[in-house]
């Protein structure tokens, strides 16, 4: 079969099952939409959250962006998996104890005041949409690239399906799709990854490929890789640092600690049954993202190594233009992959020296969309991957718009606009916000704002500046009060804010930034995407000081924080 | 609290606060500590192909967090249990 007629077979083949799934779990009540009816099975859960938090970036771009960066892309490796220990130790169990269905809610009833629940919902709206648009391109972009639809037909077939299981299903239709999504997703990046491992290295698990020895030879595939990226004039790819130790140790932080405080996430363990089961489903949840996690280094590094060699298949001889092998011409044509023949000799030279190199533009998309047929593997891998970049940006949507929708339904029409609206109002209501906040996601994926490279790393600076301060002092402290919490989140966003937008323009309109983005403007040598692990710092710091300054916490409430520190009991909360 | 006196909440909460700090200092040192800060003199111990620090960085921070987050599940597990504040 031809590789177009495979590829809509597998497209084709999961959406049908996504639709099914969503014909079978429509949501019954509130509490089916905000939190799957609260019985999801701790494993059950830790799939969907595995594949809630895989976006786009991770299934596309993370491996190209290692494969770039080489040791110094360990802070995404790190940063996006050790922010789920946070998760599991400092937020998880408790939240799922207190037992209602948003964030918001929680910093509203923990610091007693609307206030905080405002500046909670502005929060994670901004982290949120901010998230969404880069999953709505993937989705367009995925389209695109192997279906060879348009992008935006592609963006609205991608916003059809979505829209069918989550306004009908909410949070039930998300969670068992997610599952199917993970399991389409992680197959797709794995099987690749086996074999191209084997063929390098012999080995069929890529982790230990990474660290074993070449094929019919005694040189380790890092040291040849080294080897062949500091001849091309690179630095050597196993030591290469990102900027200084500081800028990585907080961009790894900013991560970790973003990750653990982004809303989607949180809401997750939402729909488990236990205090027990958070914490179980955390470590489950970290399982099933770390077998990617894990592969994706070993991508990385191959994908290059397989680059290079094709383009220079030995020292010195470079690749004959004419001859360059098909997938190199297919993704020439997509504008990811291009060639300038400076020198006029017809061969590709590849080199670290912009003056000197041919390949003016290597995407880094490329390592993970390429890869497959780089690799020569069969068709049906190939659109298995299409399948698999599709389920990672589909689910992830998913649980950014139910973050939004629930905190529009229930923190600001329930919560504050109109309290007396019955459970079916309510219900209506979810399904109503669901909806504009697909239409309005897909609104900003058919017109992307300038900005929207630069607003994922934004989503993590805020989730870490604001929202997981906010949370983690509302269980650990019985001091910070509501004047302390409030004036901690506003100073957070704030320095992280004005500190990005001072390197990269305001609104990352790059003309009006005032400083330049130069590294030695830089605090402490800081990128601006690393920020967030400051502005968390600020939070703290200003958190704490106020509520020295101010009335202290009410008994009633430091009652609710004991509440929530003890597993047993959780029936006592429902008050809703 | 029904089910629990409040020294016996106080002392579950320190118990629980104790190991969650234990493990957090073994999170810091494999991946802040033995990836970023003390990379460099990792990389001069080879397990395989991969020099100790970037190993770390790449792999083995990632296989200590799920440990470290499975421990904490079952030992609190344990201590849900001993303190009869379990949801059984």
């Amino acid at each position: 079969m031809d590789l177009q007629t495979l590829t809509y077979l597998f497209v084709g083949g999961t959406f049908s099952v996504y639709i099914g799934i969503a014909i079978w779990a429509r949501a019954g009540s509130t509490k089916d939409f905000y939190v799957a009816g609260g019985g999801v099975h701790p494993i059950a859960n830790g799939m969907a959250t595995a594949a809630d938090w895989m976006s786009a970036a991770s299934f596309i771009s993370m491996a190209g962006l290692i494969s770039f960066m080489g040791y110094g892309g360990s802070v995404f490796l790190m940063g996006w998996t050790g922010g789920f220990v946070l998760l599991a130790m400092l937020l998880a169990p408790y939240l799922r104890k207190y037992g209602k269905f948003t964030v918001p809610e929680f910093i509203g009833d923990r610091y007693y005041s609307r206030a905080a629940r405002a500046v909670a919902v502005v929060c994670l709206i901004i982290c949120s949409v901010t998230y969404v648009i880069g999953q709505m391109k993937g989705i367009g972009v995925a389209f695109s690239r192997f279906l060879e639809v348009d992008y935006n037909t592609g963006l609205l077939i991608g916003m059809c399906i979505v829209f069918f299981y989550s306004v009908l299903g909410g949070m039930k239709g998300i969670t068992y799709t997610q599952i199917a999504q993970f399991v389409v997703l992680i197959l797709a990046y794995t099987i690749p990854a086996i074999f191209i491992s084997l063929n390098l290295t012999g080995n069929p698990f890529p982790q230990l490929g990474l660290g074993s020895t070449m094929t019919g030879s005694e040189t380790f595939l890092l040291d040849r890789l080294d080897q062949v990226v500091m001849d091309l004039g690179f630095n050597q790819y196993t030591t290469d640092v990102r900027g200084s130790g500081i800028n990585m140790f907080a961009y790894t932080m900013s991560l970790m600690i973003g990750t653990a405080g982004l809303p989607h996430v949180i809401i997750r363990f939402f729909t488990v049954p236990k205090v027990r089961d958070a914490r179980a489903s955390a470590g489950w949840a970290l399982v099933f993202i770390s077998i990617l996690y894990t592969t994706a280094p070993a991508v990385a590094a191959m994908a290059r190594l397989n680059l290079i060699e094709t383009i220079e298949p030995t020292q010195g001889e470079y690749l004959v233009y004419d001859e360059r092998p098909q997938w190199f011409k297919n993704w020439e044509k997509t504008g990811l992959l291009a060639f300038e023949d400076k020198n006029e000799d017809g061969r590709i030279q590849y080199s670290s020296d912009a003056n000197v190199n041919e390949m003016v533009k290597i995407d880094q998309d490329i390592m993970v969309l390429a890869n497959p047929e780089i690799a020569k593997l069969p068709n049906w891998v190939i659109a298995l991957v299409a399948a698999g970049g599709l389920a990672a940006a589909l689910s992830t949507a998913a649980g950014l718009l139910l973050a939004i929708a629930s905190s529009i339904s229930h923190d600001l029409l329930k919560g504050m606009i109109a309290p007396n609206i019955t459970e079916k109002q309510e219900l209506r209501a979810s399904r109503i916000a669901m909806a504009l906040a697909i239409a309005g996601a897909g609104y900003l994926g058919f017109n992307p704002p300038d900005f929207a490279a630069g607003t994922v790393a934004l989503a993590f600076g805020l989730a870490a500046s604001s929202i997981f301060p906010a949370l983690m002092m509302g269980i650990f402290s019985k001091k910070v009060n509501r004047e302390g919490a409030i004036a901690g989140m506003i100073a957070g966003i704030s320095i992280t804010l004005f500190y990005v937008f001072q390197h990269k323009g305001i609104m990352f309109v790059a003309s009006t930034s005032f400083l330049g983005d130069m590294s030695p403007n830089w605090f402490l040598g800081i990128e601006p995407n690393a920020f967030g692990v400051v502005g968390a710092v600020v939070n703290f710091a200003v958190a704490f000081t106020v509520s020295s300054f101010t009335a202290a916490v009410p008994a009633k409430v430091r009652e609710l924080v004991d509440y929530i520190r003890i597993p047993v009991g959780a029936e006592e909360a429902h008050d809703h | 609290m029904s089910h629990m006196t409040d020294e016996k909440a106080k002392e579950y909460w320190g118990r629980n606060v104790s190991l969650m700090i234990k493990l957090l200092v073994i999170w810091f040192v494999v991946s802040f500590g033995f990836g970023i800060i003390l990379v460099d003199v990792l990389n001069q111990f080879q397990v395989g192909g991969y020099k100790l620090g970037f190993w770390f960085a790449q792999q083995g921070s990632i296989y200590c967090f799920v440990g470290l987050t499975f421990f904490y599940a079952s030992k609190m597990a344990a201590l849900d249990r001993e303190f009869n504040v379990d949801e059984d």
